[in-house]
């Protein structure tokens, strides 16, 4: 998964209710994902305002002409008060937006809300286009342009495909928990990346690689479980892999992954193959948060060192987590993205 | 000794209840006004503050359409989409309550009073459940809709969902204003590229409404002030004769072998538990006065000005605080002089008890190179005062100034009436009324104070009534006023109502600056309208000729203080120069107004067509004429104003403020006749020495009972003479040099003649009522006491 964050959420005290960020709340009169998916695209690019939540989950590794590594951070969630699409100001569907760029010594975040039904923000299929307000995602999902603007900062790129969607879990069905809570995962791993980024400092142009994750789902978490670590590691040799770590009350974790590999081939990984283990914290915002990690799987002989480039890379947005680029060194060399939520 | 002491000197009240009745009641009465004036400024000006909060006014920028309509809520999302980070407020009034709708996902911080951390249900306030935060009074106004109590949310109004407020509104599809968040994204495009249909408004650092009631709250303050000077003089007088009375107590207590200084902290002590009964019954009182003047207040400040003010009081900690501090503040100034006089006293003294009326040579004069020095500084302040500072000095030097002088001549014009008494009696009557002159001054300045302030604000509301009203006629000259919300409507509209009325007058304005003043320039067509309504405060002979020529301008009196303009200067708009031909007064702008004629506004600003047309037809036809304009030509009578219903309302508004003006009036003047009242129960006592001899020679218990119900009034006519002027010159300070300092116009100043007269005999009335008890009480004094007179050598 990638679970992510989550609006429901523009109440911090449901952040404490269910879960994290009211993740775990009941799925009650709205469509729960089901084994053996079918997708049907582009259709299912577009948003399912009959699941509670949704998001389209872009992350990018960037690197300047001086070889300057840069993290950049592209997010649009949906969260539905009711499942329907609704018109006008009455529409049950609300929008979040997250952007934010990461150097290795600053982390510059901007959030945008938006209610659905007014045109302010939505996502529509075909063809395709995400935005609130004046950002955008947009394209035919071989070639997208990507914008956001903040206060302090912007960005404008253009992603190129250069392999298939990737479905995680069954086919796209992401297990999240031992009590059957599920979500409909795929991603686009495979985007090259170029444009300018606009920073206080002056403008900058980068190239990388970008992967864009799509997940929506009732109720992803189940009701002990209060926060994951998410990893996506790109390796050298042209592997990737997708893992998620999901911590329970209980003090145990559930676990999960996907092994890409660099023609888009997929192996599923249950709870307990994959493993992550924090090496060291680091103090921000207020939070101890692991900014080492080790991550393993024997299966695939991985045993890698993943480190924030940025350890102050924290979200300051409604529902605060940590989002950043990260190194990977040990058995396999390369770079990825680490997502950490439920650290109070 | 301390014990014995305290014993001693309250004794003295016990046996003289009345003084401490006097002393007590005045400063409460004095506490009961300031206070009550303050509490309801108070709690006016948290009203403004709340819904100020409320629309995030004071904060934020906003943007709002140039003609001040609502605008097509697609200009929100195309300014959202372009980076602009706006939040789109609707607001009406539903049930007279002030609807105010919002978006809380856009808001910027925390606008409006409602907190949706608490047990709100987010879904069913964005989802059009309808749910409303509202304080209990305006829940009430609102029966069938689903109103949460919400305290803090501003008076007489009700917080929403956009959707549901433009749904309860029929304002579907519509946004009023745009507020601007603080923090906007880099790189956004210009506002004219997007919605140059706009124009953003600064924010406020107080709001509007804040600045205009801020007259209203002036009159108030002002008579709050003028009412507890008047009780502070009262309480000066009850101490000084308590003091005085009390001599013989204290040079017992010395020659006992008190210390000075304990007598005077016992002294103090006691008079500050005074103070503080006193200010506690008074901030109560004022909390009553306050709670009775409210509604009305509150009903003026919303015909007036459309601020909502909460109709009922709150119990503020600080007006109890302020209240009390005041009470102590005046009685220690009240006391001051009696402690000092108190401290000087030779141990042995002579312990005769002399009223203060005895004492009266020295300080006569120092008083009067006083109040010579005050009324030559409040002379020099009339020709230089042009601050608000400056204004209230001009009514402070004036006030006391002519309180400080009034006994001086009064004592002038008695001397004077004296010489031409012919009989022995008459001569004996002026004599004895210059005599108790000093005894009475107190409450004497106390009705001069109370008349003058009376005829000064009286005059100045008055004043501002018919100038308004005058200038409604002037303004709103036209039967009825239809907006139009586009050309096709706008055709429709001048398509029907050319046959059935006598003249259309489109209203068309640009917003500009004009010689470095924020000014709104208007084009007119020439028409008698204009010619017959408006009036000049300064004009050439003939301004609307030249204008409707194209040649000149008329600008209102804002924008010529201002920027200094005077007839014939020129100014220039786009490059074209024109030269001012009339300045007129233009009552509660806040910015600058200039009209020329249509032709030049055409060609100034060709892309400004006008949407407000005024209609001049037969007042009786106005209804049918929107009944038929509805059913025929499809233009809402929502999108009418109807000239008269706006008068109406205006006189309503005035009504009301009438009657806060003639509460406060009969308020004041009640505090003076109690200060006359109480002077002469305790000169009462003290004066059966200088009536006994009279009594003896052979005039009647009842005549010297007439004759003293004579002399209070003779004083209250001779105080009302003097209050006359006073007041007038009050009232030119008012409307003058404050309105002017505080506001850019000057109101003109009628004179009242009836009113002042009724006022007189007002203050008449008051003064024979408060001496008629100790008149009678004479009249009825057994022949013993005063045979006692001359067997008792005191």
């Amino acid at each position: 998964m990638n679970a992510k964050v989550l609006l429901l959420c523009l109440l911090p005290f449901e952040a404490t209710a269910q879960g994290f960020a009211g993740l775990g709340t009941s799925a009650e009169g709205f469509a729960v994902p089901k084994p053996n998916p079918a997708f049907d695209f582009p259709a299912d690019h577009g948003a399912h305002p009959e699941y509670r939540i949704e998001w389209w989950y872009l992350t990018a590794n960037l690197t300047a002409g001086d070889g300057t590594p840069y993290g950049l951070q592209w997010t649009l969630f949906r969260s539905a008060l009711a499942p329907e699409a609704g018109e006008g100001w009455t529409a049950p569907q609300l929008w979040m937006g997250h952007a934010a760029v990461t150097t290795p010594d600053e982390h510059f975040v901007t959030e945008r809300l938006a209610r659905g039904g007014i045109g302010q923000a939505g996502v529509t299929a075909e063809p395709f286009e995400a935005w609130i307000d004046d950002w955008s995602l947009q394209g035919d999902w071989q070639t997208l342009q990507m914008n956001a603007t903040g206060p302090d900062f912007g960005y404008d790129m253009t992603l190129s495909a250069e392999g298939p969607l990737v479905f995680h879990g069954d086919n796209g069905f992401s297990v999240k928990s031992a009590q059957g809570q599920a979500s409909y995962y795929y991603s686009q791993p495979f985007f090259s990346i170029t444009g300018t980024l606009q920073l206080p400092a002056g403008d900058v142009q980068v190239t990388g690689n970008a992967w864009l994750d799509r997940e929506w789902s009732s109720q992803p978490l189940s009701d002990d479980q209060t926060g994951w670590d998410w990893f996506s590691l790109s390796f050298d040799d042209g592997n990737k892999l997708m893992g998620f770590r999901l911590q329970q009350t209980d003090g145990n974790n559930y676990t999960s992954a996907t092994w890409i590999t660099p023609d888009g081939k997929t192996t599923a990984f249950p709870d307990g193959a994959f493993q992550a283990t924090p090496l060291e914290t680091h103090t921000t915002a207020g939070r101890d948060i692991p900014v080492r990690w080790q991550v393993q799987l024997p299966d695939k002989d991985i045993d890698v060192t993943v480190s924030a480039i940025n350890p102050d890379a924290f979200m300051t947005t409604t529902v605060p987590y940590w989002e950043g680029p990260v190194t990977v060194t040990g058995s396999h060399d390369g770079i990825g993205y680490l997502e950490m939520t439920g650290y109070e | 000794m301390t014990g014995v002491t305290l014993q001693a000197l309250l004794s003295h009240w016990w046996r003289n209840p009345l003084q401490l009745f006097t002393l007590l009641a005045g400063l409460a009465l004095a506490t009961a006004l300031w206070s009550g004036v303050q509490a309801v400024n108070a709690e006016a000006r948290a009203s403004y503050d709340a819904a100020a909060a409320t629309l995030g006014e004071g904060q934020f920028d906003r943007l709002q359409r140039r003609d001040g309509q609502p605008m097509d809520q697609q200009a929100f999302i195309d300014l959202r989409r372009a980076g602009w980070l706006v939040s789109p407020v609707v607001q009406g009034r539903f049930n007279g309550v002030r609807i105010i709708g919002i978006d809380l996902l856009t808001a910027p911080g925390s606008i409006g009073p409602v907190d949706l951390t608490g047990d709100v249900a987010i879904d069913a306030f964005l989802t059009g459940e309808g749910q409303l935060f509202a304080n209990p009074e305006a829940a009430a106004q609102l029966p069938d809709l689903n109103v949460r109590i919400s305290p803090e949310t501003a008076p007489n109004t009700a917080v929403t969902d956009i959707g549901v407020a433009q749904r309860l509104l029929g304002k579907e599809g519509q946004i009023d204003s745009l507020i601007i968040a603080p923090n906007q994204p880099i790189g956004r495009p210009d506002l004219a590229d997007i919605a140059p249909q706009l124009i953003r408004q600064q924010a406020q650092g107080g709001s509007d409404i804040g600045r205009l009631t801020d007259s209203f709250h002036l009159n108030l303050t002002a008579f709050g002030l003028l009412s507890f000077a008047v009780g502070i003089f009262i309480v000066n007088g009850a101490i000084g004769l308590a003091f005085e009375q009390r001599r013989p107590v204290v040079r017992t207590l010395r020659a006992l072998g008190l210390p000075l200084r304990r007598l005077i902290l016992l002294m103090g002590a006691e008079l500050m538990l005074f103070a503080l009964v006193a200010g506690a019954i008074g901030v109560a009182l004022g909390y009553v006065i306050a709670a009775l003047l409210l509604p009305d207040v509150a009903a003026t400040l919303r015909g007036l000005y459309g601020a909502d003010v909460a109709g009922n009081l709150q119990l503020r900690p600080v007006w109890w605080l302020s209240g009390l501090a005041i009470a102590l503040g005046g009685t220690a100034i009240a006391a001051s002089g009696a402690l000092y006089g108190l401290s000087k006293m030779p141990l042995l003294a002579a312990a005769q008890p002399r009223a203060l009326a005895m004492a009266a040579g020295r300080r006569a004069m120092i008083q009067g190179i006083l109040a010579a020095m005050l009324i030559a500084l409040s002379i020099v302040l009339m020709f230089t005062a042009d601050g608000l500072i400056g204004g209230f000095a001009l009514l402070g030097s004036l006030l006391i100034g002519a309180a400080l002088a009034l006994p001086l001549i009064l004592d002038r014009v008695l001397a004077g009436a004296s010489l031409t008494a012919k009989s022995v009696s008459a001569q004996w009557f002026w004599a004895d009324t210059r005599q108790q002159l000093p005894g009475l001054s107190l409450a004497l300045m106390a009705l001069l104070l109370a008349m003058a302030a009376n005829i000064g604000v009286s005059t100045m509301v008055s004043s501002f009534r018919l100038t308004f009203i005058d200038f409604l006629d002037q303004r709103l000259a036209s039967e009825l006023y239809v907006s139009t919300e586009n050309a096709s409507q706008t055709a429709d509209l001048l398509a029907f109502a050319a046959p059935r009325v006598d003249e259309i007058l489109p209203i068309q304005n640009a917003d500009t600056e004009v010689a470095g003043q924020p000014t709104q320039v208007f084009g007119a067509d020439d028409n008698r309208t204009y010619r017959e309504n408006w009036t000049f405060l300064q004009s050439t002979a003939d301004p609307w000729d030249t204008t409707f020529a194209g040649d000149s301008i008329v600008i209102n009196e804002q924008l010529a203080r201002r920027s200094a303009l005077s007839i014939s200067d020129t100014v220039t708009l786009q490059d074209t120069t024109f030269t001012i031909a009339g300045i007129y007064g233009d009552y509660g702008n806040p910015i600058g107004q200039a009209v020329i004629s249509e032709a030049q506004f055409q060609r100034l600003y060709p892309d400004i067509a006008p949407t407000r047309f005024g209609l001049r037809m037969d007042p009786d036809a106005v209804a049918d004429f929107v009944a038929a304009m509805e059913a025929e030509a499809g233009i809402p009578a929502s999108q009418t104003i109807n000239q008269a219903g706006i008068k109406a309302i205006s006189l309503q508004v005035f009504e009301r403020t009438f009657t806060v003006t003639t509460a406060l009036n009969i308020l004041t003047l009640a505090v003076a006749g109690f200060a006359i009242l109480m002077s002469l129960l305790t000169l009462a006592t003290m004066r059966i020495p200088q009536l006994a001899p009279a009594w003896a020679v052979g005039m009647t218990r009842r005549k010297l009972g007439q004759l003293e119900l004579l002399r209070a009034v003779l004083l209250a006519v001779l105080t009302a003479i003097v209050a006359l002027p006073l007041g007038l010159a009050l009232a030119w300070a008012l409307l003058a040099v404050v309105n002017v300092a505080a506001f850019g116009w000057k109101l003109p100043m009628f004179l009242f003649p009836f009113d002042y007269a009724r006022l007189g005999l007002f203050a008449l009335f008051a003064a024979a009522l408060a001496a008629a008890w100790p008149a009678i009480r004479l009249s009825r004094t057994p022949p013993a006491d005063l045979l006692k007179v001359f067997s008792n050598e005191r």
